[in-house]
């Protein structure tokens, strides 16, 4: 964490200056990097960033200094205002990550869109110690696509497209229907919830879901762990702290792919 | 062993505190699991409420911040789904926990509350606790709480309207808090809980912007300890009713500290933020306190009181 950090466990905003933006995509994803890095940051983590007079909104840690976002609500299209220069507020690095794995372990990552933004870093991570890295990288379309060299630099990618416009035509788990998951050590996943789910269907049925674990997303109120905002039945968990990240199995029979809670508690099916 | 606080039979007397991982019924179930002997509900209203912008809850720390934390700082804007929503909610915990539900409830007057509670009651909450303590929702909380005559006819019309035990949750944000908490006894209140959080603000000074997105807010934590135990004192001296302490409790040396002051029961808040597992930790540190130093439960309510 930078020196003059006033964020003790993630508890207090650490003003941190954009120094870069880029466009991933021109659908709206988009990468902010700051002057401030969490040196700490594990691939899964996320952090709160705060976008003054607006909001604070969770964001997976895309690097040390940076998230990927998409503009998709008032905060987020908040935060697409800004440019070089201007500065936000940052606690992190907060939740709990992805597992690493070992290394010449045989690791499958399943990303859905804007899902590539903490599985990156595990890519990279998961390379650097020595892991054999697959990637199945969905998106709707090839302008939607992110991250697709920086995946390619760290393992085999297998790409879907919703429409076809790169990459096999069709959805992640069409592509996953025709591996064999008996040779992955680890599955790690973040997407879409309704792509989860589905995944989470194929995974069950080729008993490979013991090796899989999952990152969720919730809305968040405090992030850290102690208004319970977040929490998932039927086990009471926090996403903001036991999560995002949890191990698929954990998952079965909860309110994953069922329903969430929106800010004030209602359910809201999908 | 059960004990019998302010009408409520409790697991022990370690009970979560309102507002804290009370939004679901599956997280009250998890607290009772990991030792709570009671919980409070998040706060429920008569509406769907969204609640402040965040930054709703931070740290405070010590030495410009690199250093230990002493508080919290929290607006959440009672965020809750309202009463038709929530009793599923209760019900969960209630079927699947072992120790009392109490709902907290608010409202903007005698008529919402009494809306609420009669609302709540086919999920069978064990007390209500009446939120008239908020520090930073206009129009409701310590708006109305810091006014004994509202306090008393608002405790009055709950009591009437159910018919399980009433706590009123007090605010320490006033000239003297026995008036009112001599108000709630007035109104029929079975205990008082003391204290909710204290009013503050942080700013941030690298942006100079107020940190909270509701710009100011309650403040909680090992700090406001001392403010709760005079508080709870001052309760214990004028009061017939019990009182529950809460406000910083995060070892089971503030819980004993806590009850000498004259708390029946205490509740913990925020530090489940450093552990979850706080209530099973406060609780066996303070039987084993009780039994190194000989003393028993109720020997120990209000002891301070006797050493002059």
């Amino acid at each position: 964490m930078a020196e003059n950090c006033r964020c003790f466990s993630g508890g207090f905003p650490m003003n941190a200056k954009i120094i870069e933006v880029v466009d991933e995509t021109k659908t709206g994803k988009r990468t902010l990097l700051f002057d401030k890095s969490f040196e700490n940051m594990r691939p899964g983590n996320f952090c709160m960033v705060w976008i003054h007079g607006a909001d604070e909104i969770p964001l997976g840690c895309a690097y040390e200094n940076g998230v990927t976002f998409q503009a998709v609500g008032p905060a987020t299209n908040a935060l697409f205002e800004l440019k070089a220069g201007d500065s936000v507020g940052l606690r992190g690095p907060l939740g709990t990550p992805f597992t690493f794995p070992e290394k010449g372990e045989e690791i499958l990552i399943i990303s859905g869109g804007i899902g590539a933004a903490p599985l990156a870093p595990l890519a990279e991570k998961s390379k650097e110690i020595g892991a054999d890295v697959t990637i199945i990288l969905g998106a709707r379309s090839e302008a939607d696509l992110i991250f697709e060299e920086r995946f390619s630099r760290t393992g085999k990618v297998l790409l879907a497209t919703d429409d076809g416009t790169k990459g096999r035509k069709g959805f992640v788990t069409d592509v996953l229907a025709e591996l064999d998951p008996a040779k992955f050590h680890k599955i790690y996943v973040c997407g879409p919830e309704m792509m989860m789910k589905f995944v989470m269907k194929l995974l069950i049925e080729k008993e490979a879901l013991s090796k899989a674990e999952f990152s969720m997303e919730r809305y968040f109120k405090c992030g850290i762990g102690v208004c319970g905002a977040c929490c998932i039945d039927t086990l009471g968990v926090r996403v903001c702290k036991d999560g995002p990240v949890f191990k698929a199995e954990t998952l079965v029979d909860s309110e994953f792919g069922k329903y969430r809670r929106d800010a004030s508690g209602k359910r809201i099916p999908y | 062993m059960v004990y019998l606080a302010a009408g409520v039979l409790l697991k022990n007397p370690t009970l979560l505190a309102a507002g804290i991982l009370g939004t679901t019924g599956a997280s009250m179930t998890r607290m009772i699991r990991n030792g709570a002997g009671g919980v409070v509900t998040k706060s429920i209203g008569p509406v769907p409420v969204y609640g402040h912008a965040n930054p709703s809850m931070v740290t405070l720390n010590a030495d410009g911040g690199k250093g230990q934390t002493f508080g919290y700082l929290n607006a959440m804007g009672l965020p809750n789904p309202s009463y038709g929503e929530f009793k599923q909610e209760i019900e969960f915990a209630k079927k699947n926990g072992d120790a009392p539900v109490i709902a907290s409830i608010f409202g903007g007057d005698s008529k919402d509350f009494t809306a609420v509670a009669e609302g709540l009651l086919p999920s069978k909450p064990d007390a209500f606790e009446l939120n008239l303590s908020c520090p930073h929702a206009k129009g409701y909380g310590a708006d109305i709480g810091s006014r004994p005559c509202h306090v008393e006819e608002i405790t009055a019309a709950v009591k009437n309207a159910v018919d399980v035990p009433v706590w009123v949750k007090l605010t320490p944000n006033v000239a003297d808090i026995k008036d009112i908490g001599l108000a709630a006894q007035a109104g029929g209140a079975d205990a008082v809980v003391a204290v909710n959080t204290v009013r503050g603000m942080a700013i941030d000074i690298y942006s100079g912007w107020p940190v909270l997105g509701n710009r100011s807010g309650g403040m909680s934590g090992p700090a406001v300890k001392p403010v709760a135990v005079k508080c709870v004192y001052d309760l214990y001296d004028v009061l017939e009713i019990p009182v529950i302490g809460v406000g910083g409790v995060s070892c089971f040396e503030d819980m004993i500290e806590m009850m000498m002051a004259g708390a029946s029961a205490v509740q913990i808040g925020s530090a489940v933020y450093e552990n979850e597992h706080i209530f099973t930790d406060v609780w066996s540190g303070a039987q084993r306190f009780m039994k190194e130093n000989g003393y028993a439960f109720d020997e120990l309510i209000g002891m301070a009181h006797r050493r002059k």
